[in-house]
């Protein structure tokens, strides 16, 4: 028995990456010859802006209060730094573009930006611009006084130090600079998901992208329903009223006159258009699952289907319409691939729903071997059931059978 | 034969009542809605209302609904359902009302074939079966049994059964005599385990038993 193959919602496609992290993880060559070592670096060095300007304030604060600025040094610096958080929350923002593509939203400018983003703010101002400054130093300073050896090395009064062995620390500073750029793209990374953690909390950006990806699937529910009223009310209305006329036309002409003939020619084809508009509206929106739901839905699929299909579905309940098209797309698409890959005797669609989570299962007695690799249709399949939070997985060993399990949550 | 007709679109509400005309019914009433086709009923007493599956405010299945309504307080009232699709869920729901008037099933596309239709009429005002060859097709093709102990013959003459045509009909359609139409079907009802009967109805039993377990 093969192990079911889980099809990735997304095609792991080599996409750019779009934050440090995904960069360093990249092949080397790739990495180092990219632009996310200087980008990381410039990350690093334009942390030491705010806390830079945060002591050079304080310090000239207390300069010019003396004594009296020095007793009153804490009070002076929360002042400050409360006065500097908006701008510094703003800078931080602007600043983890560098070490991160994606988009941050959420406010930004004059806003107040909420205490999260404050705290960070406060701790970039007084910590972490520091020790970002630090990693910086340590990591090009490292490679460089190594490389700049045979220039700085100090001759020691034994005279230890050849000329070769101060070769031999410059090749092992030029060794070091891919280091130092790991080194520094590293802290960066960890320092713009630190960032992103705070300024973007992720619950809140997974929330954002099942909802607008459940808006996408509304809408283009929407719109295919839109699709169907309109040719429902249009177009075939008018090839029925069409035919109709036709077939009142051929009444008053004598019966095999060549005109008769040509309007019953002209009569079949409006009924040709007729049938292939209704296929074409049937994979758009079928009326059967808007009206009286999945199961009936299933069963007019299932006795299209020129394989045997038993069907044994059994719901308490509507389940909210977005779901009823995956669940209905999935069907009418393994059914088509039964029908014309299989060789199967005989199928059987099996659904029910527990704990809120629709599972539906087509399997057949084919001849199996459908590899999801092969062939977009197991692909869009899967992708089209990841759009409404689900999973679709494939089990089809060579020999058959074949099993396609569904699984859709309902309860959101 | 007073005629109730129950269509939204104009056009096609204009065409049915010209084309029922010409073959000499008489249209009481002609509607666009669900409730104006059970007060339309109410107040003609037809003898065949003839309505379209989709209809205002809710553009799904009100005018089903509607007829189904109607054959539950009035089970002799002969209904002849059109739609632009055909769906056995739907021939389902309608036959197993199974009042005593006739029913009919039909896709729009088969209203051009004028004079067939207007024979479906007749059909179903005089208590008779239509169901649409869609319909027999998707209920015939790849069901295991027990139509796999029917020859590709008989299917196809409990098909045309299915559409409410008569012995005589059948045997003009398939270009046989009507013995051998009486054979078939006695061959279809054998092997569909409707024993021999003087009633007629084992004919519309068979179409029955068929969808009923579709359904």
């Amino acid at each position: 028995m093969a192990a079911p193959i889980l099809v990735p919602a997304v095609p792991p496609a080599a996409l750019a990456p779009r934050t440090a992290l995904d960069a360093l993880a990249g092949p080397p060559g790739r990495f180092l010859t990219s632009a996310w070592p200087w980008r990381s670096l410039a990350f690093l060095l334009a942390g030491i802006v705010p806390a830079f300007a945060f002591a050079t304030v304080l310090s000239s604060a207390r300069a010019a209060g003396g004594v009296a600025g020095a007793i009153t040094a804490v009070p002076a610096a929360a002042l400050v730094a409360s006065a500097l958080l908006v701008p510094v929350a703003w800078f931080e923002r602007w600043r983890l573009r560098l070490a991160d593509r994606q988009p941050v939203r959420g406010p930004r400018g004059g806003r107040w930006p909420g205490w999260r983003e404050a705290g960070h703010a406060l701790v970039a101002l007084i910590v972490l611009g520091w020790v970002d400054l630090l990693v910086a130093v340590v990591a090009i300073a490292g490679p460089a006084v190594l490389i700049l050896s045979p220039v700085v090395q100090p001759i020691s009064p034994e005279g230890e130090a050849t000329l070769g062995e101060t070769f031999v620390g410059t090749a092992a500073g030029l060794l070091l600079v891919p280091v130092a750029a790991y080194v520094i793209s590293a802290w960066t990374g960890a320092r713009a998901a630190m960032a992103r953690a705070m300024l973007v909390p992720q619950e809140a950006e997974t929330r954002e992208i099942a909802r607008s990806r459940a808006r996408l699937v509304d809408a283009h529910e929407a719109e295919r329903r839109r699709i169907e009223r309109d040719l429902h009310d249009g177009a075939q209305q008018r090839l029925v009223a069409l035919s109709m006329k036709l077939g009142l036309a051929g009444l008053d002409l004598p019966p095999g006159s060549p005109a008769a003939l040509r309007i019953e020619e002209a009569r079949e084809l409006a009924g040709q258009a007729l049938e292939e508009l209704r296929e074409l509206i049937r994979g758009v929106h079928p009326q059967v699952l808007a009206d009286r739901g999945l199961p009936a839905a299933v069963r007019d699929v299932a006795g299209r289907s020129p394989v045997p299909v038993r069907v044994d579905i059994a719901l308490d309940r509507r389940l909210p319409a977005r779901v009823e098209a995956a669940a209905y797309y999935v069907v009418c698409e393994t059914l088509a691939n039964v029908a014309k890959h299989s060789g199967a005797k005989s199928c059987v669609v099996r659904g029910r729903l527990r704990r809120g989570m629709l599972v539906l299962e087509v399997a057949d007695d084919g001849q199996g071997g459908a590899d999801p690799g092969l062939g977009t249709g197991l692909t869009g399949l899967a992708d089209r059931v990841a759009a409404v939070e689900g999973t679709l997985g494939v089990e089809s060993p060579r020999g058959g059978p074949t099993k396609v399990r569904t699984e859709i949550p309902c309860a959101w | 034969m007073r005629v109730v007709i129950a269509e939204d679109s104009v056009l096609l509400r204009e065409g049915l009542a010209g084309l029922l005309e010409r073959f000499g019914h008489d249209v009481a009433a002609a509607v666009g809605d669900a409730p104006a086709l059970v007060a339309a009923v109410a107040e003609q007493a037809p003898d065949i209302v003839i309505a379209d599956v989709r209809m205002p405010p809710c553009f799904s299945d009100e005018g089903l609904r509607a007829v189904l309504e109607l054959r539950a307080a009035r089970p002799y009232l002969p209904v002849l359902v059109l739609s632009q699709y055909v769906e056995q869920t739907y021939a389902a729901e309608l036959l197993d009302q199974a009042g005593a008037g006739g029913v009919g099933y039909l896709l729009k596309d088969r209203i051009g074939d004028v004079a067939q239709f207007a024979a479906a009429v007749t059909t179903v005002a005089g208590g008779g079966t239509v169901i649409d060859p869609e319909v027999v097709r998707q209920l015939l093709r790849g069901r295991g049994d027990p139509l796999a102990r029917l020859t590709p013959r008989e299917r196809e003459v409990l098909s045309l059964v299915a559409e409410g045509r008569s012995n005589a009909a059948i045997a003009r359609a398939l270009f046989v005599s009507d013995a051998a139409v009486a054979k078939h079907i006695a061959s279809i009802l054998a092997k569909l385990d409707l024993p021999p009967d003087a009633d007629d109805h084992r004919r519309v039993l068979a179409v029955l038993a068929y969808l009923r377990a579709a359904a």
